[in-house]
């Protein structure tokens, strides 16, 4: 179908959006058309300002979720304009925790398949998805071929965020319609952790460590790396799955997708999963003992040997400028 | 309380992938064995089927000519039966299938809790958890880092951007697990011998009474994506670090 209207999915945040919004209400604009917004929350009058600044024409409110995880509530907002004949001809969704819940929701309420894992769109008369497959190494085109609206679930960092200075979007409500049993998850409380330096998908830089580092202990060298360049710790997924470091560290397909000035791979093989997760980082070091490792077919400088040995020479180094 | 875990058997990821010819759609032919994702739903639903004084954990699959070696495998960590869905019009499904089909075989167990993980290995859609919710009418927590059961209620830590938020739902509902959130048993060699007889009711879309599919959506080509210039690597002779710190000084890092 022509794509003459899209809603982007903008996650509120207590400033404003998720830069991963920012990123999708961008792309939104370059593929012509009205450009709007979806957003819910307490403050929809600092979202409709920043989505306005994004090129959000109108922002579409589903309210105060008080504390009702949003999946349910926002999947059934939009399913209830797309009833009313009052709906978008695409919807673009981040790849985001709460973003695949609502994706996942408004695709089975409306019998709409989705399209995923979406890092580039093609404009024309309908929209073409570009995908990685096998690590980034190929890109897959795809497309709907069913009459309805599109889902598209973009992943972080695919688009660069432009403002296009606009004013404040209208702020219009979205009625939520009946959810049954549907709207039942509940957030109780809410736990920040702290954390020492910058977010691990907004660092310059990134240390990583993966299995060659042997040992959870040795994940130290990796968290003192980081700290030495002002950067973030992250991991592989093996690492995640054997326990030494918690899941909002990892980097990968199943992770975040992180594109800093620098990442460094330490006792990283560079699994297919993991290498979608940071291939797009501007320069990229590999330290590994394996000379084989396919790691070293996307690193700007490659070091052979162990990390162990390598690390806390580096380290040293770097306490002694 | 009686727990169903979805589970998926994948192309092992050890073996080299590749795609149909025509659809571009996942080669499924080869050997398949149980997603290590998915390991993590079986251990979750087998201490809080324990934890909760007892109860059955069914697996329920859906994969191509009849599959069931990645079954035995959770059947043999303790899993009691599995439901396995397998019809040659589901080749190259996309999740809202995957979803209905999958919905339609848990709605047979009427189970009070529904576990995955949050993403399988090949696929990565990331959304067929939650499609399946809907489908089936219940409360989803994604990204569970730990479950717990209270009574009649799920109790989650869920991972958010910032740290994680405690979330609660009434039963029945679905959870999706990430890594690391268990340790998963290894099957005993007891468990092993016992899972060969365990059941796997074997199933078809017609059995399920769901309509043959159109799968809304597809692949138009396959390219190759720009490769990164090839880079210099060097053997560390004890001057790695000193490379390493002079390649951090040009970036102005160090």
């Amino acid at each position: 179908m022509a794509i003459s209207k899209i809603w982007v999915v903008a996650e509120p945040t207590e400033a404003g959006l998720t830069n991963t919004s920012l990123e999708l209400l961008t792309a939104a604009r370059s593929l012509g058309g009205t450009v709007e917004a979806v957003s819910w929350g307490a403050n929809a009058a600092q979202s409709a300002a920043v989505a306005g600044e994004y090129g959000a024409t109108t922002l579409h409110d589903v309210g105060d979720l008080a504390n009702a995880l949003p999946g349910a509530s926002v999947a059934g907002a939009i399913a209830g304009a797309l009833a009313a004949g009052n709906g978008p001809d695409a919807i673009l969704i981040p790849t985001s925790y709460d973003g695949r819940d609502i994706a996942g929701r408004l695709s089975a309420k409306c019998d709409l398949p989705v399209l995923t894992n979406i890092t580039g769109l093609v404009g024309g008369d309908s929209l073409t998805t570009q995908h990685p497959v096998f690590g980034g190494e190929k890109i897959v085109s795809a497309h709907f071929t069913g009459s309805g609206p599109g889902i598209f679930v973009i992943r972080a960092k695919s688009f660069n965020p432009e403002s296009s200075g606009g004013a404040a979007a209208a702020v219009s409500t979205l009625a939520v319609g009946d959810l049954g049993g549907t709207n039942g998850a509940t957030v109780v409380s809410r736990h920040v952790e702290e954390r020492v330096g910058p977010k691990l998908d907004e660092a310059p830089v990134v240390v990583s460590g993966g299995r060659g580092l042997g040992e959870a202990s040795a994940y130290s060298l990796i968290e003192e790396l980081a700290k030495q360049l002002n950067g973030a710790p992250g991991a592989s997924r093996a690492i995640v799955d054997a326990g030494w470091v918690p899941y909002a560290n990892q980097v990968g397909q199943t992770g975040k997708t992180v594109k800093p000035d620098l990442y460094l791979a330490c006792g990283i093989s560079g699994a297919t999963q993991h290498m979608v997760g940071m291939k797009g980082s501007k320069n990229i070091v590999a330290i590994n003992k394996d000379p084989e490792a396919p790691i070293f077919t996307v690193a700007d400088l490659g070091i052979v040997g162990d990390v162990h040995k390598v690390l806390p020479a580096l380290i040293e180094l770097l306490k002694a400028r | 309380m009686n727990v169903v875990v979805c589970v998926k058997q994948i192309p092992d990821p050890a073996a080299p992938q590749s795609l149909e010819p025509g659809s571009h759609t996942l080669d499924r032919s080869g050997k398949l064995i149980l997603d290590d994702s998915d390991a993590y739903g079986v251990e979750m639903a087998l201490q809080l089927a324990e934890q909760a004084g007892g109860g059955e954990v069914t697996l329920v699959s859906m994969a191509p000519n009849g599959e069931t070696a990645g079954l035995r495998t959770a059947l043999a960590m303790g899993a009691a039966s599995a439901v396995l869905v397998s019809d040659d019009a589901l080749k190259g499904a996309d999740a809202l299938t995957t979803a209905k089909v999958l919905a339609a075989a848990i709605k047979r167990s009427n189970p009070d809790l529904v576990v995955a993980a949050t993403e399988s290995s090949d696929g990565y859609t990331g959304t067929t958890p939650v499609q399946i919710a809907e489908l089936l009418g219940l409360p989803s927590i994604t990204f569970a880092k730990s479950v717990a059961i209270d009574g009649s209620t799920v109790k989650v830590d869920r991972q958010t951007e910032s740290g994680y938020d405690e979330v609660t739902a009434s039963l029945p509902a679905l959870v999706t697990v990430t890594a690391g959130v268990v340790e998963p048993r290894y099957p005993s060699f007891k468990g092993i011998m016992a899972a060969k007889s365990k059941p796997i009711d074997m199933v078809t879309l017609s059995d399920l009474g769901v309509a043959t599919p159109q799968f809304g959506q597809e692949i138009t080509s396959v390219d190759n994506a720009e490769a990164r210039a090839a880079g210099e690597v060097v053997v560390d002779d004890g001057e790695g670090a000193q490379r390493l710190l002079a390649y951090l000084e040009q970036l102005k890092l160090a």
